[in-house]
């Protein structure tokens, strides 16, 4: 049987297609890899030229690429295969999920900040006059009370629209019967506006219009930047999801393919695997012979031969024959699917994670709250009017403006996470820095983290190689990559046949040869291995190539770097005994264990969380998604299965482990930074909450110290993850 | 006194003017793609015509 590259037959994508704007069917695709400015420009170039296309538009910040099709002649398929053949591999995204990531939210903020800021700049226009009344320049009360009023006319409605994010969320945590940031947030603003109306009302001095319309703006801005954070860790993951459920292909009636979203496949449909595909559901082989590649279900780096009768489970990758599967399983009960549930179990743990921010807000409002208290109730019983008192209550709440605690996290985050995706790290969210930071326990996955996950060649011969090459370079087989990978250049050899689970078979300078198994290549009485290959032209002395899954080049470096910042290292693997102990021994690692399932490593993480222990995970198979979702913090390779990559929070590429020192580092400086912030914030209040309590404050100096204290802790948080970048 | 009512109104009603602006570029979408956009100026308008 001769495998060609899989072309895309003509499939059925209607479920995919939705109505555009203007009637036209389109469809919104997932483009991987496309990341720069060269790949947008060949993309939109290429598919807008298609007959049938009317406009194809990516955006390169989510990485979704909108086509759209004249009426009736919509074809998706040719779309998909000519992404393919520009090097560009696509999913079709679930029309729910792409109104579901539409961004709403965003655009409110977004907007409410630009309210705020018009808000701020314009009150501020008609502050400047009362603030030079102030220091006994010439300023009527008729004139002080005119500016008061202008001022109010600006900076009220906007308040009002720019702080509606604070007092929705405010309304909603009190109603769960407790106190977050924005309660104090709520009550000061509101508090202010009102009493400052009630200051221009009987001719007051003081009014702090502009003081709660800044604050506002200041705030926005650190809500902003920490919405844009977890935006793009949720479109991030979204994509994720989008790209692991790929739809399966179906064999209908009369051999009809249709390509099916996997939620709508039933037990017992027919579906066909190509190479290079994973499994969708659990099924049993009808027909077709392969092999699948289940390292990243079970840890084993072996591949493992498939036939008609057996039975695959979801997530394998198919690597050599196209396979006809008879479903067993919808998706929701596949192998998959239960491993998605333990996964769901962990994030579930971990959303119970209380963040900085708001354990600071837990002290803070107490605090703060009381201290305006005392100060309404202590002025009026020491003898000032119950006017004065409030004023000076309202001081308080303001001029211990929460700006500075506000932004105090979301400063330091956005910039750490800035500064480790310039080294090939995603953070998928600000709680994993803080969770990251706390570390004291790293668990390794084997296969794929600390080895490489791909065979490699042991004692190459060149000359051997060299033979053998013109073959493997003709195979998609794990081990025939690893074969050409170390040959370099060399010619293809011709007319090439694979036989799935086999080897292959080609004419090399005329010559007939074989690249194999023992059996298949002709090598009588060898044992079969999955972890060699033999070779020989038809009637000549066969060579024997043996591979092993080679250690990452800096995975002792990076242990030694974990143990010397005082974290200890443990291996949980899939794979069986004997290769585990290999890595451990060469890596020096004494606490190790192997042959786990994915529930087991699940459970032995958890059991060291009962214990005490603050867990990293790092590991990039499905068998590690729940260990890695249970863990207190994870990380996954850009190499893992979408799904690990899901549950990991933060995702590093290139081929080395060093990221993870990095972003640990980074993610400790991030912490320091953030309890600096804290400090200072409370060291301000500490001397403005007095000040304001006996009076010294006024609005200009409100205006000041708010400002003050927010610039100084958003250029603190800009030193976070300095040290040591290059 | 009255002058500074007219120069207030103006100025107000042209900060008015640049936060509809702003309203327009949020509502169009226009913050939804920056890296696009950002490398969309980069590139040559299309040549439809063929050259020769």
């Amino acid at each position: 049987m001769a495998v060609t590259s899989p072309i895309l037959d003509r499939q059925d994508f209607s479920a995919f297609l939705r109505d555009g704007e203007d009637g036209r069917p389109s469809i919104d695709l997932l483009v991987k890899g496309a990341r720069c400015t060269a790949c947008l420009s060949k993309i939109e170039r290429e598919i807008s030229a298609m007959p049938a296309v009317t406009s194809a538009r990516l955006n390169l910040t989510s990485g979704k690429l909108s086509v759209a099709f004249e009426r009736g002649r919509d074809d998706a398929g040719a779309v998909l295969e000519r992404l393919e053949g520009l090097g560009y591999p696509a999913t079709p995204f679930d029309p729910a999920q792409a109104l579901a990531a539409h961004d709403a939210e965003g655009r409110r903020l977004t907007m409410a900040l630009g309210v705020a800021a018009f808000g701020a700049g314009n009150a501020m226009m008609f502050s400047v006059p009362i603030w030079a009344g102030l220091f006994g320049q010439e300023l009527g009360p008729a004139t002080r009370t005119m500016m008061q009023w202008m001022s109010a006319v600006i900076a009220a409605p906007c308040a009002v629209y720019a702080g509606m994010p604070f007092f929705t969320s405010a309304w909603r945590s009190l109603r769960k019967g407790r106190a977050n940031m924005d309660v104090p947030i709520s009550i000061g603003v509101i508090l202010t506006l009102v009493i400052s109306f009630v200051e221009t009302l009987l001719g007051g001095a003081d009014t702090y219009f502009d003081a709660a319309i800044s604050l506002l703006f200041l705030l926005l801005i650190g809500r902003w930047l920490d919405h844009r954070l977890r935006a793009n860790a949720r479109s991030a993951a979204s994509d994720l999801l989008a790209m692991q459920a790929p739809a399966a292909v179906v064999v209908g009636v009369g051999g009809v393919e249709h390509r099916t979203p996997l939620d709508d496949v039933r037990s017992g449909d027919l579906l066909l695997v190509r190479p290079g595909e994973r499994i969708p559901v659990d099924g049993v082989v009808e027909g077709g012979v392969s092999e699948l590649d289940n390292a990243l279900l079970t840890g084993e780096t072996a591949p493992a031969r498939m036939g008609p009768g057996d039975i695959c489970r979801a997530g394998a990758l198919n690597l050599t024959g196209t396979l006809r599967l008879r479903a067993t399983a919808r998706s929701e009960d596949s192998a998959v699917a239960a491993i998605a549930r333990l996964v769901e179990a962990g994030a579930q743990s971990r959303s119970l994670y209380v963040r900085l921010a708001d354990k600071a807000a837990a002290l803070y409002v107490p605090v703060v709250h009381s201290a305006a208290a005392i100060t309404f109730l202590g002025g009026w019983a020491l003898g000032l009017s119950p006017r004065e008192a409030l004023l000076r209550a309202v001081a308080v709440l303001i001029i211990t403006c929460p700006c500075a605690l506000g932004l105090a996290v979301p400063a330091v985050q956005i910039t750490a996470s800035a500064r480790l995706f310039r080294r090939g790290v995603l953070v998928k969210s600000g709680a994993a820095l803080e969770r990251l930071a706390e570390v004291d326990h790293v668990v390794f996955d084997k296969t794929g983290v600390l080895t490489e996950g791909r065979p490699r060649l042991l004692d190459p011969v060149p000359a051997a190689i060299a033979m053998a090459a013109p073959l493997a370079r003709a195979s998609a087989h794990p081990l025939s990559k690893a074969l050409s990978a170390q040959a370099g250049v060399s010619s293809l050899a011709q007319d090439v046949v694979e036989t799935p689970g086999q080897g292959v078979e080609g004419w090399i300078g005329g010559r007939r040869a074989r690249l194999g198994r023992a059996g298949f290549v002709g090598v009588p009485g060898a044992v079969p291995s999955e972890t060699e290959l033999w070779f020989g032209f038809d009637g000549d002395t066969k060579i024997r190539f043996a591979f092993a899954d080679a250690i990452r080049p800096d995975a002792a470096q990076t242990i030694a770097a974990l143990r010397q910042r005082g974290l200890t290292i443990e291996i949980l693997s899939g794979d069986v005994a004997a290769p585990v102990a290999k890595v451990a021994q060469a890596l020096g690692i004494e606490t190790w264990r192997a042959g786990l399932t994915p529930a087991e490593k699940s459970e032995a993480i958890a059991a060291r969380g009962q214990g005490g222990r603050r867990v990293l995970m790092v590991g990039d198979g499905l068998n590690d998604a729940p260990a890695l979702a249970n863990a207190h913090a994870a990380m996954a390779p850009g190499s893992a299965l979408d799904a690990s990559q899901n549950a990991a929070d933060l995702v590093f590429s290139g081929e080395g482990l060093g990221a993870v020192v990095t972003a640990l580092d980074v993610a400790r400086s991030a912490r320091r930074r953030a309890l600096e912030n804290f400090a200072f914030a409370a060291l301000y209040n500490l001397i403005a909450a007095p000040a304001a309590m006996f009076g010294f404050i006024n609005p200009l100096v409100a205006a000041l110290a708010m400002s003050g204290s927010s610039l100084a802790v958003t250029l603190n948080a800009l030193r976070t993850g300095l040290k040591g970048s290059k | 006194m009255s002058i500074l009512i007219f120069l207030a109104t103006v100025s107000i009603l042209l900060a008015l003017t640049g936060l509809g602006a702003f309203w327009w570029t949020v509502r169009s979408g226009q913050y939804d793609d920056p890296l696009g956009d950002a490398s969309r100026i980069l590139l040559e308008d299309p040549i439809d015509r063929p050259l020769d």
